[in-house]
């Protein structure tokens, strides 16, 4: 007979993940039991400052953090969670993320007074029932907790230090993200396809990624990554069954981060999402996975790296190789940005193959979290502004987001166009942008760590990649209107504030990298 | 007792489960296909456990219930939205985003 014994859970470290999950459920509550009038203030406003309080939250913990040398933090709730400098930080970015996506989902003035999710997802499309829905003014303020539910899930997942943790947190992400990506008020059939090809692969993937913990669990006796590290270097087991499930546990990881060959969700779903989800969807899931994934490599499988690198080399390259190839082909916007984000994936995967630790790197060398951490953030915030930027481009049937239709933007709306060609500037990696920082700090890494070969190809296809972002930048400024020419609806201050903000970050973290890659130096390395 | 039968189980049934993934056309049987992947890790994690001696395989066993649990719920809505809007639940027939 086991004896079971009551677990000790961290409260003081944990308690901005549990108030974002808390927010969740207040926003099912709030749908049950308030008059549909007051809805969407009551959402909007609990959520947001809920965000705000666990991001105050998060910078208390980030600056008690107990220091160990290299890494600084402790692992809290029995082993589950790791709460150190990375996922203080990544925890951070999530949670601006957030209150940017709040911002932007809670925006209508674009569809003249209604959001832009359905009325009522459950008429079908072209019906008396969603005519009625749409002239009532309908919403599905929903959107609210099913967000706060996806931030709270990629917070674990960032955090996740055992395998089980770690599938939680993947699903607890990844169910909201899929009916999110349904709710389109305009173009229903596109975003229910989405929904749909996201659900079947997203599940597909994670099967993939329990059988991989199954295999591991069985080769180790542990699903805690410290336990997971002490096996492999110790034991003498069955290294197939390691090898195995490392793989298939990869290949979720990379499914969610859209890495060539497992990007093919990528595209359909972005374009068909809607786009505020998009935008929220493409900053906020990248950075998540990109923390889970960095901590897997480096804290369980750490001495088991020889096997996973040349791997992560591949998939760099066919990343970055294949989504730029791609991009160029494309004639949706939001298809070219879902394209132009698998390559970013391939940029990111270069600087994870960097050099592992401090104690590696020489004086004034970037690791390769440092690296990836502060590409994130550069990353993030030029997302959220293009797809924001998107949302407003606008004709009579909703968003304009054919490229022909965005000819002579420069003319119609000057503003939006400079901030939308500095954001192409900043994906396309010219200096003075965040993207260029960001850029150089991956490069740094990976030459540093010997992946030169990685990095040739990254500069070629940065260059490749550049070519399609200034072909819109051309088509916005050069181009003859086509028609009546496209329009920018004015969006009210919610869209307008996230768009400033992130031109301003766009353009501060080119200028002046200095501050928030000292704060990823000073986020340290991974704890075990 | 000896635990390699119940692992080559569970490894012929995800291969079943994966392959019916991919040469289903039906969204549901597709969906069923992907259950089976889920429950046979669920019988390889218990098998681990008892292998390994310990409760963790037994304890991440009812996870992976609770979460085929909520995806059902979610996806079981997502298939029935485009199936009421479509007329049919073939993966094939959703193919308005392409290229």
């Amino acid at each position: 007979m086991i004896e079971f014994s009551k677990p000790a859970i961290e409260y003081a470290e944990l308690w901005p993940l549990l108030l974002v999950f808390g927010l969740g459920c207040i926003g099912v509550l709030i749908e049950a039991f308030l008059p549909r009038g007051s809805r969407h203030h009551v959402q909007l406003g609990v959520a947001l400052v809920g965000t705000v309080a666990a991001f105050v939250g998060v910078v208390l913990i980030g600056t008690g953090l107990e220091d160990h040398g290299e890494a600084s933090g402790s692992i809290v709730a029995e082993g589950a969670f790791a709460v150190d400098g990375p996922t203080v930080f990544i925890w951070g970015l999530l949670l601006l993320i957030a209150a940017a996506g709040l911002l932007l989902f809670a925006e209508r003035k674009l569809e003249g007074g209604l959001s832009a999710f359905a009325g009522q997802a459950a008429a079908l499309p072209g019906t008396e029932a969603e005519r009625e829905a749409s002239t009532r003014g309908l919403d599905h303020t929903e959107v609210f907790p099913l967000m706060m539910f996806a931030v709270s899930g990629m917070m674990i997942f960032a955090a996740a230090n055992d395998l089980l943790t770690l599938f939680v947190g993947l699903e607890v992400l990844s169910l909201p993200l899929y009916l999110l990506s349904g709710l389109a008020r305009r173009r229903r059939l596109l975003s229910q396809e989405a929904a749909l090809k996201y659900f079947l692969l997203g599940a597909f993937s994670s099967g993939f990624v329990i059988y991989g913990i199954a295999l591991v669990y069985g080769y180790a006796g542990t699903m805690g990554y410290a336990g997971i590290y002490e096996a492999i270097a110790n034991t003498t087991g069955n290294r197939a069954m390691l090898l195995i499930g490392l793989g298939l546990i990869s290949v979720g990881l990379l499914f969610k981060v859209g890495a060539v060959p497992f990007q093919a969700w990528t595209p359909d779903v972005y374009q068909g999402a809607p786009t505020q989800v998009t935008a929220f969807m493409a900053a906020a899931t990248k950075v998540a996975a990109f923390a889970a994934m960095m901590r897997l490599f480096y804290v369980a499988f750490g001495s088991e790296r020889w096997s996973w690198e040349p791997m992560l080399w591949l998939i760099a390259i066919l990343s970055m190789v294949v989504g730029a190839i791609l991009a160029v082909a494309q004639s949706d916007i939001k298809r070219m940005l879902a394209y132009s984000s698998i390559t970013h994936t391939g940029f990111l995967i270069t600087g994870l193959i960097g050099i592992k630790a401090v104690g590696e790197a020489g004086d004034g060398q970037i690791t390769a979290t440092q690296s990836v951490l502060f590409y994130l953030v550069t990353y993030a915030f030029m997302t959220l502004g293009a797809f924001a930027i998107v949302s407003l481009v606008r004709d009579s049937g909703g968003e304009a987001t054919h490229l022909s239709r965005w000819a002579g933007l420069g003319k119609e709306s000057p503003l939006v166009a400079a901030a939308f060609s500095l954001f192409l500037l900043g994906f396309a990696g010219i200096p003075l942008t965040a993207g260029f920082s960001g850029k150089w700090a991956v490069f740094a890494s990976a030459m540093s760590g010997g992946a030169w070969p990685v990095v040739v190809v990254a500069v070629l296809t940065s260059a490749l990649a550049a070519f399609f972002y200034i072909r819109v930048i051309v088509l916005m400024y050069f181009a003859e209107p086509q028609g009546p020419g496209p329009s920018v609806t004015l969006p009210s201050l919610l869209t307008s504030t996230t768009i400033g903000v992130a031109v301003l970050a766009t353009i501060v973290l080119g200028v002046m990298p200095g501050p928030v890659l000292d704060l990823a130096a000073h986020a340290g390395e991974f704890i075990r | 007792m000896s635990t390699e039968p119940y692992i080559l189980l569970s490894a012929i049934l995800f291969t079943i489960g994966s392959v019916g993934v991919l040469v289903r056309r039906n969204a549901i049987v597709v969906f069923m296909c992907i259950e089976l992947m889920l429950n046979a890790s669920n019988l390889a994690l218990v098998t681990f456990a008892k292998a390994n001696g310990n409760l963790d395989g037994q304890i991440a066993a009812f996870f992976v219930m609770v979460v085929a649990a909520a995806e059902v719920v979610v996806g079981l809505a997502i298939i029935m939205t485009i199936f009421r809007t479509r007329r049919s639940a073939s993966v094939d027939d959703a193919s308005l985003l392409k290229y």
